[in-house]
């Protein structure tokens, strides 16, 4: 009843190409928009939401969102399989770290972007294996990836400015003068540049350069056949995967963590944020924000459950039983949900919606 | 999302249910209790609440209850982050936290500055943040990485009989790949350079389960010595493929993170005669006798299989909850017996810690652990290791007295690191002479 396009006509070609055709999605998404952006921060000033909710569960969220969503556009929308996503990050957190130490006077904003782009020319080179195989073998080229960067900013100092300790610690997040150094400033900072690059890949899935990276995912073969070239857009794939995954890695260090050293980018960060767009829906962009809640946000809910039943209903559980319950019942979920959905929560709400459409009257 | 939402709100009143007293001192555990390294975090965590039970048991410090959270971290940076944020202001605010996880820790040492709530990383960490100037909340208590290789050089140079006596010479360096394996380096190879002997470094990758090359390697190579900077699964390989390879135990020297129980018995016999470095001796102390009487027959226990009590890891835990302990007794003597201390005055506390030999034997822990004193410049405080060997049934103590090594080029080292890190962070170096 409320969910149904009857009655919105497109009279234009562009009314009918908008990011968001349908009137309830735009209304939904300005919502998300305007809860985000300015909800949040009259809630913060009214006190009801704390540094905490900032610092610990959004900006976290909204990192390994980016992430997710770029890892999404190479294996969900590109069909290529890739377990090299931390190390794409890892390159664009040191890279941006260098151009800020070594270049005076370089915006930040300028320096994500710079260590985007070299995020980007990292995975256009590891990129290459693609044209020739497919599938597991791929994942497992791209393994290389992984551990090459990892191993390769350990073993070459200059990356780290020669730490001692090997790690690299993230400069002031600086733009005009004003310094985001509050929990709250670093949110608003993160979700803007997230907001801005979302928008962009909602954009670009829909462009001719999505059409046919989807078509390159579907049949390479067929694609080819029809005119797509198969080198430039599987590598268009990598640049622009590995880029969003760039700029998710130097907010993780600038905005999140502060000092990171290489080895928090491990594989383990790459399974992760493979799960999150397997849980979230593989070629979907809000699966990307779904499967992220699901991994980062879930068992930190688990653990506050597990807290509050110690602490309010009494019950007394050794130490460490907590923790393992935690670890079962999220997996338990997970399985559960790949059983009744394997194609993600993006499906589960695409589902949704076409039964909110039909509701109340089904026939 | 509303889940999330709705656990928080449960979790705020449940919180604020439990904080009952504003005298009690709080203490989050970001413990790690599953996953890969819960050997660890189960034994290092249990010794810390089991001592903080033991004060409380004793009647609290000056009648200030210990208060402690658990919470799980899974040994990952971002949960860890997570938990110290959602711990660092119930129940009247943190004391102080200690992670036992150098990537936690990272993800902190700005945090715990701006909160100004002190951070301790025993034995692990930056080893320049013992420069207390450029890093006033940050506390490496006991010994770092740098102060232990130099421990190192050391006792490998008085077992020759002097360290020129390292003259020609060949110590491997058998590391795990990371910066972690990398840190010493720069004291290797000073000590190297200084007394004449050969360094050859072999790196072995993460997670080490297969070290056959290294070991052939090292078999060509016929070192003196051989230092195992390994983490995990990788120093129990490290033994077996040595035994393989016919090297013997005795001349293996681990770091500490390769001296536990848990890393010794999957080697088996492979590790007998196996030394590693250590901060605690090995043995039973009048204070772990306590904590079974007080705490383990009352039923509070934390580690559920008592025969834990006293190994490696726990003893550290109960190490580290001395210091600090000690610490909030050191700022109650300034600012108010009988009060819970803010972690500011804590901080004040860990940056004059004398817990001198006397101290250490009225707390019945006298030899368990090097005396310790801080100051404003040094947040280390000791700088001495014990070197312990497996019999192949428990952790013996090799070196009578502690092992000290070259503490005055280990500190110009860790000056200039922190002076590099303060030029980095435009961070002004606290003026040391006017803090009292």
């Amino acid at each position: 009843m409320l969910y149904r396009e009857a009655g919105q006509f497109k009279a234009t070609y562009a009314e009918d190409s908008q990011i968001f055709p349908i009137r309830q999605d735009k209304i939904g998404i300005a919502l998300i928009l305007a809860v985000a952006f300015v909800g949040a921060p009259l809630l913060s000033v009214a006190g009801m939401l704390s540094d905490y909710t900032f610092t610990a569960i959004l900006t976290p969220f909204l990192i390994f969102s980016l992430a997710a969503l770029g890892l999404n556009i190479l294996t969900g929308y590109a069909g290529q399989l890739s377990l090299g996503t931390a190390a794409f990050m890892a390159v664009g957190a040191f890279a941006s770290y260098n151009f800020m130490l070594r270049i005076d006077g370089m915006p930040i904003l300028m320096a994500f972007i710079l260590g985007g782009l070299c995020a980007a020319a990292v995975g256009i080179v590891f990129g290459l294996p693609s044209l020739r195989i497919r599938g597991f073998y791929l994942a497992a080229a791209t393994l290389a990836t992984q551990f090459f960067i990892v191993w390769c900013l350990t073993k070459v100092g200059w990356f780290t400015n020669y730490s001692s300790s090997g790690v690299i610690t993230a400069q002031k997040i600086e733009i005009l003068g004003y310094t985001f150094d509050t929990a709250f400033s670093k949110y608003l900072f993160v979700l803007s540049v997230v907001t801005v690059m979302a928008l962009l890949a909602k954009n670009m899935v829909r462009t001719n350069i999505g059409r046919s990276w989807m078509a390159i995912r579907d049949m390479d073969m067929a694609a080819e056949v029809i005119g797509f070239r198969p080198m430039q857009t599987k590598l268009m794939a990598f640049a622009v995967s590995s880029f969003y995954c760039g700029v998710a890695g130097a907010l993780f260090a600038y905005a999140y963590l502060g000092t990171v050293e290489p080895e928090g980018f491990n594989l383990d960060l790459s399974f992760r944020i493979l799960f999150m767009i397997i849980i979230g829906g593989v070629g979907s962009i809000l699966g990307s924000f779904l499967g992220a809640a699901f991994i980062v946000l879930l068992p930190i809910g688990l653990n506050m459950f597990m807290h509050f039943l110690e602490g309010s209903v009494g019950i007394n559980l050794p130490s460490g039983i907590s923790s393992s319950f935690e670890l079962m019942v999220f997996g338990a979920l997970i399985i559960f949900f790949l059983i009744v959905e394997p194609h993600g929560l993006a499906r589960l709400w695409q589902i949704g919606k076409e039964k909110l459409r039909l509701w109340p009257f089904p026939h | 999302m509303k889940f999330v939402q709705k656990a928080m709100v449960a979790a705020a009143f449940a919180t604020a249910a439990l904080s009952a007293s504003a005298q009690d001192q709080f203490f989050p555990a970001l413990s790690y209790r599953v996953g890969p390294y819960a050997a660890g975090g189960t034994g290092f965590f249990g010794g810390v609440i089991d001592y903080l039970s033991l004060i409380n048991a004793q009647g609290g410090i000056n009648g200030v209850k210990m208060v402690w959270e658990e919470c799980e971290t899974e040994y990952n940076a971002t949960r860890g982050v997570e938990c110290y944020e959602r711990l660092k202001k119930v129940r009247g605010g943190a004391t102080m936290v200690e992670p036992l996880s150098t990537g936690i820790a990272y993800g902190l040492l700005d945090r715990v500055a701006q909160d100004k709530i002190p951070m301790t990383t025993l034995g692990y960490g930056r080893s320049d943040a013992a420069d207390g100037r450029v890093f006033p909340f940050v506390f490496p208590l006991i010994t770092s990485y740098w102060n232990q290789a130099a421990g190192m050089m050391k006792y490998l140079g008085d077992k020759e009989g002097g360290l020129d006596k390292l003259k020609g010479k060949k110590i491997v360096h058998l590391y795990h790949d990371s910066a972690y394996g990398k840190e010493p380096f720069a004291v290797f190879e000073a000590y190297a350079k200084q007394y004449g002997f050969e360094l050859i470094k072999l790196a072995v990758p993460h997670p080490g389960n297969e070290q056959q090359s290294q070991w052939l390697q090292i078999r060509q190579a016929k070192p003196d010595y051989v230092i195992l900077w390994g983490w995990g699964v990788m120093n129990a390989v490290a033994l077996k493929t040595a035994q393989r390879n016919g090297y013997p135990s005795g001349k293996i020297l681990g770091v500490w993170w390769a001296g536990s129980e848990e890393d010794v018995i999957p080697a088996g016999s492979a590790a007998n005669g196996y030394t590693t470095m250590t901060f605690n001796t090995p043995g039973n102390y009048p204070l772990l006798d306590e904590i079974k009487k007080k705490v383990y027959a009352a039923g509070k226990g934390n580690l559920e299989d008592k025969s834990r009590i006293g190994s490696t890891y726990h003893m550290r835990g109960v190490t580290a909850a001395i210091l600090w302990t000690e610490a909030v007794r050191k700022a109650q003597e300034k600012y108010g017996k009988g009060k819970a201390m803010t972690s500011e005055q804590v901080r004040w506390g860990f940056e004059n810690l004398n817990v001198d030999e006397a101290r250490l034997k009225a707390l019945g822990a006298f030899g368990m652990m090097p005396p310790v004193k801080t100051t404003c410049l040094d947040h280390e405080g000791s700088g001495a290791v014990k070197v312990q060997r497996w019999d192949g049934k428990a952790w013996k103590a090799v070196t009578p007295n502690w092992v000290v090594g070259d503490k005055a080029m280990i500190r110009k080292m860790q000056e200039e690191s922190a002076a590099k890190y303060a030029a980095e962070k435009k961070i002004t170096l606290r003026d040391c002479s006017k803090e009292g």
